[in-house]
Order: structure tokens, then C-alpha cells, then sequence
């Protein structure tokens, strides 16, 4: 379609060249308000002060204060990730495989779209009201049941409390991931196992769970990102006692405890890898997940 | 196959009340700022308060302005890569997938890093200057929902064939995207829209740090000075959130329907 112009370069083509001031837009604003501001803190990572090449910020991640906050960071998802799985897939596989009616699917299904988005400032706020000193539930479990919560060391403003909060957009963003995977587990699989004699246990361990564990897996690793990148919940929740990765970094930025910005450059880039590493893990095993689910 | 039923409804039922049970302590606790009875109080003290007003338009018009701005840069973008340049589509999905993979709080970090007042383009020295920035960071949080509801509402069309009539009958490229492509991808650009302006309304990390006074500051303020308010804050959060979600699986329900044909 473009022969009268064939004989110039392909970019220098007029065609080719609005195309080109089509994307523009985006790219010069991808590369000013994305990919430069994060390769800024990748660079000043590995430079001192003085401009210099180093590894020494990145040494100082291993700090005991540092480390320490990027090991419950890491505890913290984790653990949220492995729970977040193991709760969302029972609730999936209620949802899709246990004879349940078909509007109660569709209406979890859309709960969980609201609360995988509930995330931050008041999801931590509906947690201080339930589990908090004064909280609903605390105080039901006092008046009715006569168990005293606080008095057995619970508090919100923990490691704990903070993963039950955590849970509440975990388990549905699982749960909206997984549905679609279990519901792509066909039913003549089943019936071939069955009629090869395969009790339902062994269909689970032999067949379903072979297809499913990239699904399984890779959304382990998402989970894990997305709980390593929440720092509003946190910070709503807890102020800023709880020593957390993202907190450290918030309160290096703000200048609180800052004098060492290269400190908050290593942080920052600690985190972008442990989140980068989670995501590349998730991307890969979907590809790989999306082999037999089509 | 009552033993499956059975303990699908018991983990149904436990889900349900890990996940009630904290809207209804939200709730329950919004309400009990008059000591002996319910009321409204603490959202009457909310509503009247100038900076709750302040600060929610404000956060209100940034969300509306970022879709703007996200429809502005992704449209576009998404047309001519599936028209005509589908070897950059691996290059921009990458990059519309980074704001997902790098945490919201090392972006906001860059930024003040590279737009302080003594670099070259020293936004956050101004009033202004910050409030665009803020803006520019959420329609960076906003790129992968945009694009992804952009791109697919591309796929249902056949916008070579739209793009070849609207030019044959004379429209130019401002007209082609204002009159025949973005009305015909209109549902699934609002998908992305009600997603953006849920997690633009609250957001917290971006405005704090750049010492906006939106609304997710003003609400980590209540929350560390008020007792009851919060709770109202929270409940009225979650309600816009209930309110966009709703609409984008009303919408997508909508266009179902209207692409049924193809």
C-alpha cells in the first residue's frame, strides 16, 4: 500500500512516520515518569556520594536493621502468599466444584473484584475497628464468649495482625485467578481417570494438580509481589512501629531517620528486585499454565 | 456428593465471615460515636468538615483528569501498534506492565529524585508543578488497566476497515479517533476508567510523599487523631469502590451484548 514510497527508508516513509508521532506520546512519557525515575534509583544503588561506582549501599542492606526489615518484608509476604493460595483455592474450588449454586459464584466472584481493590488506607481502618482494642470482634468475643483478645497478647499493631489484614485482598485476587483455572479442568479428564479406576484422591494428586500447579505456583509469586509492594495498609495500620521494607524506605524518603539517601536508593532497589523476581516467576508460569487451560 | 456439597458451603461460610465481619466492625463502629445509641454523627462531623470536602474533589477531579490523561496516551498508542506496528506491542506491554512489577513507593521515590528543585525539570518546586506530577504518577499507575481494557476493546473491532471508511469519507485523524474509534471501544475504556479512579481516590503513597493534601492523606491524618471518623472514611471508601467495581462488570455484561454479533 505504500509502493510509491517503497524506495525510502522504512521510518522516513510519511506513513511510518505517523505512525511513529502516534506512540510518541506514550513513550516520551513512559521513559520521563517510568523508566527514568526507577533507573535513576537503580543507578544511585551502586554510586556513593561522590558519584562513584560502588556496592557498598547495597552492602548496607545486610545491615542487622536493614536486614531485619526486609526479612519479616519477606516473612510478611510470604506468608500471606501461602495462605492467601491455600484459603482463595478452597474458596474456588467450593465455588466452581462444589454443586453451590451459580449466583453465589457470581456474587463471590464480584465481591472479590471489590476486595482485591480494597486495599490501603481504609481497609486498615475496617481492620482497627474490628480487631482494634474497642474493635466489633474483640468486643464481641469479651461480652459473649468472655475471651479477653488483648490480654492474650493479639494486637492489630503486629506481625499478625497485619497478615490478617493483608489476607483480605490476597485471598480474593487468588480466588479470581484461580476460578478461571479450575473451571478450564475438563470434565472428560475426570471421567478418564474415573473410568481407569482412579479414586478422587488420585485424580487430585495424578491429574488436576499436575495441570494446575503453574497456575498454582506462579500466582504464589504474585501474591508474594503484591503484598511486598503494599506500604499504605501498613502505614495506615501500624504508623510506622512495625519495621516493615516499605516503611523503612517511606521513612527514609520523608527524611525522618534520612542521612543517607544512597541507604534509600539500595532500598528501594532491594525491593524492585525481590518484586521483579516474583513477577518474572508468575509471567512464566502462566505461559506455561496456559498450555492445557485454553 | 453431600459430603462435597457439605464442605463446600463450610468453606463458603468461614470465607464469608473472615470477609463480613470486618465491614460489619466498620460499620458497627462508624455508628457509635453517641455513646448509648446509633447515629450518623461521625459522617455528619466528615461530611461538614471543609477539609474532608477539600481534599475528596480534589482527589475527585485528579482521578478524572488521570483518565484523561490515560485515554489521551493509551488510545492512541494501542491503535497504532495494532495497526501498524504490531512489532513494538512485546515493547509497550512490557512497559505497561512495569508499573504493576515495580512498587508504587520506589516510583514516587524517582520522582523526587529527578524532578526536585535543583534538577532539570524542577516540577516539585511549584504548587502547580507538584499537582501535575501527581497527576503524571497516576497515570502511570493507571497504564497497565488502561491499556489492557484499551487493547482488548481494540480486538472486537475491525479497526483497519473503520479507519479505511472514515478516511475515504474524508475525516482526518483527530476526527477518526474522536468520532468512529474511541466511541466504538467507549465500554471497555470505561472498565479501565472505573479502575483508575478506584485506586486514584485513596491512593496515599504518591500524594504524601509529594505533600499533596489528597484525600488518603487526610485519611491516615484521621486515623492517627480521630476515633470515630475513620470507620466513616473507610465506609464511604469502600462504597465508591463497591460503586466502580459494579459498574465495570455492568458495563462488561453490556458489552457482551453489543459484540455478541461478531
Amino acid at each position: 500500500m505504500t509502493t510509491s514510497a517503497a524506495s525510502l527508508p522504512a521510518a522516513f516513509r510519511p506513513r511510518q512516520l505517523l505512525n511513529w508521532v502516534g506512540v510518541a506520546p506514550f513513550f516520551l512519557f513512559a521513559t520521563l515518569f517510568l523508566l527514568l525515575p526507577t533507573l535513576n534509583i537503580v543507578i544511585g544503588a551502586f554510586r556513593n556520594a561522590q558519584g562513584e561506582a560502588t556496592l557498598e549501599n547495597l552492602g548496607k542492606l545486610f545491615s542487622p536493621s536493614i536486614g531485619a526489615a526486609f526479612w519479616i518484608s519477606m516473612e510478611l509476604s510470604f506468608l500471606t502468599a501461602v495462605l492467601g493460595c491455600f484459603f482463595g483455592f478452597l474458596i474456588a474450588a467450593a465455588i466452581t466444584l462444589g454443586g453451590l449454586p451459580r449466583a453465589l459464584r457470581n456474587g463471590i466472584i464480584t465481591f472479590s473484584g471489590v476486595a482485591s481493590n480494597f486495599a490501603g488506607v481504609p481497609l486498615a481502618f475496617a481492620f482497627i475497628a474490628t480487631l482494634g482494642r474497642l474493635g466489633f470482634v474483640t468486643m464481641l468475643l469479651r461480652n459473649w464468649f468472655g475471651i479477653n483478645l488483648y490480654g492474650s497478647g493479639f494486637s492489630i499493631v503486629s506481625f499478625l495482625g497485619l497478615a490478617l489484614t493483608y489476607l483480605y485482598f490476597q485471598i480474593p485476587l487468588m480466588v479470581l485467578i484461580i476460578t478461571p483455572a479450575l473451571e478450564g479442568l475438563r470434565r472428560e479428564w475426570r471421567e478418564a481417570a474415573e473410568s481407569l479406576g482412579a479414586s478422587g484422591l488420585q485424580y487430585w494428586r495424578l491429574v488436576a494438580l499436575p495441570v494446575l500447579w503453574p497456575s498454582l505456583l506462579g500466582t504464589l509469586a504474585l501474591l508474594f509481589a503484591n503484598a511486598f509492594g503494599a506500604v499504605a495498609t501498613a502505614i495506615a495500620l501500624t504508623g510506622s512501629s512495625l519495621s516493615i521494607a516499605p516503611i523503612v524506605l517511606f521513612a527514609q524518603i520523608r527524611g525522618d531517620v534520612l542521612n543517607d539517601p544512597h541507604l534509600g536508593y539500595a532500598i528501594a532497589f532491594g525491593m524492585i528486585l525481590l518484586t521483579a523476581i516474583a513477577n518474572g516467576i508468575y509471567i512464566l508460569l502462566r505461559m506455561r499454565a496456559e498450555r492445557w487451560l485454553k | 456428593m453431600t459430603g462435597k456439597r457439605f464442605w463446600s458451603l463450610l468453606a463458603v461460610t468461614l470465607g464469608g465471615l473472615y470477609f463480613l465481619l470486618p465491614l460489619a466492625g466498620m460499620v458497627d463502629f462508624s455508628m457509635r460515636m453517641k455513646r448509648g445509641e446509633y447515629s450518623f454523627e461521625a459522617y455528619r462531623i466528615v461530611l461538614a468538615d471543609p477539609q474532608f470536602q477539600q481534599t475528596f474533589l480534589y482527589s475527585v477531579v485528579l482521578a478524572l483528569l488521570t483518565i484523561v490523561l490515560g485515554i489521551l496516551l493509551v488510545v492512541p498508542a494501542a491503535y497504532f501498534v495494532r495497526l501498524r506496528l504490531p512489532g513494538l506491542r512485546p515493547v509497550v506491554e512490557f512497559i505497561t506492565l512495569l508499573p504493576l512489577v515495580i512498587p508504587p513507593i520506589v516510583i514516587a521515590f524517582g520522582y523526587i529524585r529527578i524532578y526536585n528543585t535543583s534538577s532539570f525539570l524542577p516540577l516539585t518546586g511549584t504548587r502547580s508543578g507538584t499537582n501535575l506530577l501527581l497527576l503524571f504518577g497516576y497515570a502511570t499507575l493507571a497504564l497497565p488497566y488502561m491499556y489492557r481494557s484499551v487493547d482488548t476493546g481494540l480486538r472486537t473491532i475491525d479497526i483497519a476497515s473503520l479507519t479505511e471508511a472514515a478516511q475515504s469519507l474524508g475525516a482526518g485523524w483527530v476526527r477518526l479517533f474522536a468520532v468512529v474509534i474511541l466511541p466504538n471501544v467507549f465500554v471497555s475504556v470505561l472498565s479501565g476508567a472505573f479502575l483508575t479512579f478506584a485506586i486514584v481516590i485513596g491512593e496515599y503513597v504518591f500524594a504524601a510523599l509529594l505533600n499533596v493534601n489528597a484525600f488518603g492523606p487526610y485519611m491516615v491524618w484521621m486515623g492517627s487523631n480521630r476515633a470515630y471518623e475513620p470507620s466513616a472514611l473507610a465506609v464511604v471508601a469502600f462504597a465508591i469502590t463497591w460503586a466502580c467495581i459494579g459498574l465495570i462488570q455492568l458495563f462488561t455484561r453490556f458489552s457482551k451484548f453489543s459484540t455478541a454479533r461478531r
